[in-house]
């Protein structure tokens, strides 16, 4: 199992679930994304992105404009 | 119908217009949708390349080939264009806000493996030929589209 961070600060939709996306199909099940963006639409995004793509949002918090979330790869078979 | 599918029908050749259009498809292939754009009309002068091809013309062909703008990076806004300012300034604006570029948009669409298809019924309308578009392009007609359409579950025409 590892971990990854992805940084997309400052990207615009749909800049980070496009990097997310990329990001994810070189993952293998289990592993653990962790994600920043400043996309206020990134939150929403976010949650449809991960019940979309069957993946699973651990977390999701908010700090300073900054939107964290966690998410783990799941086996998509 | 498979709601895994996208299809997009890119009519105009208006910059915000094209520029939804391509953040839709590009946000869809993320999602892990397999997307198809079929670009129509105005939207053909998207997928234009930015420089003078030699073609054989007509005349009526040469003319339209001169007024309409050449690639992506000439396309004017549907609103507020003022003869190109507005768009200018648009550009300018996405820049300074960290929005991708048409042509990045472009580019990321095509390496999330969107179907991009010139309509050739339209490039004979307006005389574009197939070596003034872009690399990477199928050429079809309104029976690919529309088995792509009703394959997907959601249709759009931009």
């Amino acid at each position: 199992m590892a971990e990854k961070f992805i940084n997309c600060r400052g990207l615009q939709c749909p800049g980070p679930i496009v990097r997310l996306f990329k990001e994810a199909q070189t993952c293998a099940a289990g592993d653990i994304m962790e994600i920043e963006a400043t996309d206020l639409g990134f939150k929403k995004d976010i949650a449809a992105w991960c019940k979309k793509t069957k993946n699973e949002l651990l977390s999701l918090e908010e700090e300073n404009g900054v939107i964290k979330a966690r998410i783990k790869k799941v086996d998509q078979s | 119908m498979d709601s895994n599918k996208k299809t997009i029908i890119v009519f105009s050749g208006d910059l915000d217009k094209a520029m939804a259009s391509l953040i839709i498809a590009n946000g869809a292939a993320a999602m892990g949708n397999e997307v198809t754009m079929f670009f129509t009309f105005w939207g053909l002068n998207i997928l234009r390349r930015p420089e003078k091809v030699r073609a054989r013309k007509t005349f009526l062909e040469a003319l339209f080939g001169w007024m309409m703008p050449r690639g992506a990076g000439k396309l004017g806004l549907s609103k507020m264009n003022f003869g190109g300012m507005g768009a200018y300034m648009m550009k300018i604006i996405m820049k300074q806000k960290n929005v991708s570029t048409i042509h990045e948009l472009l580019e990321s669409a095509r390496d999330l493996g969107v179907r991009l298809i010139a309509c050739t019924m339209s490039m004979d309308v307006m005389g574009l030929k197939e070596e003034e578009l872009i690399d990477g392009l199928e050429y079809a007609g309104v029976a690919t589209y529309l088995g792509a359409a009703d394959e997907a579950g959601v249709n759009l025409f931009i």
